[in-house]
């Protein structure tokens, strides 16, 4: 990582959501940093806290929710604390986001056209015209047919693919530093989905964008990802190059979680499940909060873990984690 | 578009020629209007006459008939009482009533949609809670001591508008009115936001959930990580989403406005035509009643017609032909 500054320098952040019940840890002390071109993969169960981070980054949680304390670098300049203002120029302009269900994140009752030419309008100063044909070009870009036709149809006129592939050509409309994608494929087909990948890779490697992709799939983060987080109930658990974490899982969740996937050289036996259930984020556990559905807990286990760096670059919070000898 | 226009106009003809069916009968059930009509002393030969002169001697069937064929060439009878054609002395009637409609519900577009868009955008502040409160007296209060009320304060005691009437009118395109001048619009104020009250708070409330519901979705979330302003959001994104419910209920209430603001005409002595009606009822004029009724129904489905329109333009996924007529 010292080679270059990164893109997005996320330190030691914290949400939490003040409700009536109490106080909902939903980000908790996360850390992590994404380079230019690179695509870091965010995963994790719903409710683990990928989706917050995104939104702490674009500074969009809505109250009763608040970045409490933490730092978001992008491009060495701290987010927290920058005003509305600043923000509003950020958003779809240099940072841009990729919702999950595409067929909510267009507004149904205005044309495609409007909803992409607004975007530029609301950031650089050019005519009608410039960005009509901006629009036009960036529909082409993510592989849609006849995009001149496609300006003046309206949502529902689009398949979900059609939409993500419109919501993804908004976000690089404006060609970002930054892309939050939030499991943007997950609501398509399997096929679809494969597409959309292919689309999305080829956007950051030619534009350079720096990219984090959320998602509790791990079959997506390994095809795709360049490194990878993992988080579980508002913490990053263990973080490392894509390949290493998948081969050879350190922290017990991540080992449960690819255990979980159904492969072909078990067929025919039980599928592996993690025990239990993600803890609520209004009453963690004390200490490590994976401990109850943990296999590899012992008393040590009562005292939140440290994060250790492995001298191969991984980083992990767990006192008995597998594969230690790396 | 124009298929649904004709089918829906077809159907139209039908609810007219059922209502009509059933008004006939059922104001025949009322009683006899020459009861009314004549004095207590008239003789029997008076009677006898009266009634071969108002065609009541012929069986009901007949006569409906009658009416329908009448009907069919505009004429929806004479008034037994005034003696002019119905049509005319409800039609000299109704600009009055149609204007303070109108005024009515440019009160409630105006001041109930941006009042409740304000509330929805800030739940649980002092002022939403203010608003909501004030529209639960909008609705409850009774709509005459309102305007007694509201006469009391601005006609007596600060003397600043008329009490009665509807003053000096004027023309606009040729059509005779009180907003033509300062002393109509002076008249209207107080009647107009009489009626216009229950309206407003309604349509506020209606904004305000629209708001609550519109606002957290998906697309506004991604409207604000496009980096779009707050006032494009709320006034493209949010303001197109939700005038739909809006538009209903407004299309609903505006026939309720012009049918039934008998009460307000009453109060401040409006010459509309829910006055007329119940000045006809009093005295069972037949065909001013029947025909009332008549424009009111055409007045309805000729809104809900509008209404439907507007749809389509507002929300692209609406196609006329899919919507239930």
């Amino acid at each position: 990582m010292p080679d270059s500054e990164p893109t997005l320098k996320v330190e030691k952040l914290h949400t939490s959501f003040f409700t009536k019940a109490g106080i909902v840890k939903a980000v908790n002390d996360v850390s992590f940093s994404v380079k230019r071109g690179e695509i870091l993969g965010l995963v994790g169960e719903s409710g683990s806290g990928k989706s917050i981070t995104a939104f702490s980054i674009l500074n969009l949680i809505d109250p009763p929710g608040r970045i409490t304390s933490g730092k978001i670098l992008f491009n060495g300049r701290d987010l927290v604390g920058s005003s509305e203002k600043e923000m509003q120029q950020l958003r779809g302009n240099k940072i841009a986001m990729i919702f999950q269900d595409p067929m909510m994140t267009l507004n149904p009752v205005l044309r495609i056209d409007t909803q992409m030419i607004e975007t530029i309008q609301a950031h650089e100063k050019v005519s009608h015209r410039v960005a009509y044909e901006r629009a036009r070009d960036g529909l082409g870009r993510v592989g849609i047919s006849s995009p001149e036709e496609r300006l003046k149809a309206y949502p529902h006129q689009f398949s979900g693919g059609m939409r993500q592939r419109v919501a993804i050509a908004i976000s690089f409309l404006l060609k970002p530093d930054l892309v939050l994608a939030d499991e943007p494929t997950t609501a398509l087909d399997v096929t679809i989905q494969g597409q959309i990948l292919y689309e999305v890779q080829k956007l950051c490697r030619e534009t350079g964008t720096a990219m984090v992709w959320i998602t509790h799939d791990l079959a997506v983060v390994g095809g795709l990802a360049d490194r990878v987080c993992v988080m579980y109930a508002g913490r990053i658990v263990e973080e490392g190059g894509v390949d290493e974490v998948i081969d050879t899982p350190m922290h017990p969740y991540t080992h449960g979680l690819i255990g979980s996937v159904p492969s072909q050289n078990r067929r025919g036996q039980v599928l592996y499940q993690i025990p239990g259930m993600t803890p609520s984020l209004l009453s963690l556990p004390k200490g490590c909060t994976f401990r109850p559905r943990c296999t590899q807990k012992t008393e040590q286990c009562l005292e939140v873990p440290q994060t250790l760096r492995t001298s191969s670059g991984r980083m992990m919070s767990c006192y008995n984690p597998f594969n230690q000898g790396l | 578009m124009t298929v649904f226009i004709v089918r829906r106009l077809m159907q139209s003809v039908l609810v007219v020629l059922v209502v009509s069916m059933i008004l006939f009968a059922g104001i025949f059930a009322i009683g006899n209007p020459v009861d009314i009509l004549l004095p207590p002393d008239a003789t029997q030969e008076d009677r006898e006459e009266a009634i071969q002169a108002l065609g009541l001697d012929k069986p009901l069937l007949i006569q409906y008939g009658l009416f329908l064929a009448n009907a069919v060439r505009g004429d929806l009878g004479t008034s037994f009482v005034h003696n002019v054609p119905s049509m005319q002395l409800i039609l000299h009637r109704m600009n009055a009533t149609l204007e303070l409609a109108l005024l009515a519900l440019i009160f409630a577009v105006f001041i109930g949609i941006p009042l409740g868009m304000l509330s929805g955008a800030h739940p649980n502040t002092l002022l939403d809670r203010t608003l909501m409160t004030g529209s639960i007296f909008g609705f409850s209060i009774p709509n005459f001591w309102q305007g007694l009320m509201l006469i009391m304060v601005f006609s007596v005691f600060l003397r600043w508008l008329p009490s009665t009437g509807r003053g000096e009118t004027g023309t606009i395109l040729g059509i005779e009115t009180s907003l033509a001048t300062w002393d109509g619009i002076q008249h209207m104020i107080m009647p107009a936001l009489n009626l216009s009250l229950y309206k407003i708070s309604m349509v506020m409330r209606l904004t305000r959930a629209s708001m609550r519901e519109t606002l957290p979705m998906d697309f506004v979330k991604f409207a604000r990580a496009k980096g779009l302003t707050g006032r494009r959001i709320i006034f493209v994104h949010v303001l197109k989403n939700i005038m739909l419910p809006i538009i209903t209920v407004i299309g609903m209430e505006l026939g309720s406005l012009i049918a039934f603001g008998v009460v307000t005409e009453t109060i401040f002595a409006w010459p509309g035509m829910g006055k007329l009606l119940i000045d006809s009822i009093n005295v069972l004029d037949r065909p001013v009643i029947v025909a009332w009724l008549m424009i009111v129904v055409l007045l309805f489905i000729s809104i809900n017609l509008l209404v439907d329109i507007i749809y389509s333009v507002l929300d692209p996924r609406i196609r006329l032909s899919d919507v239930k007529s």
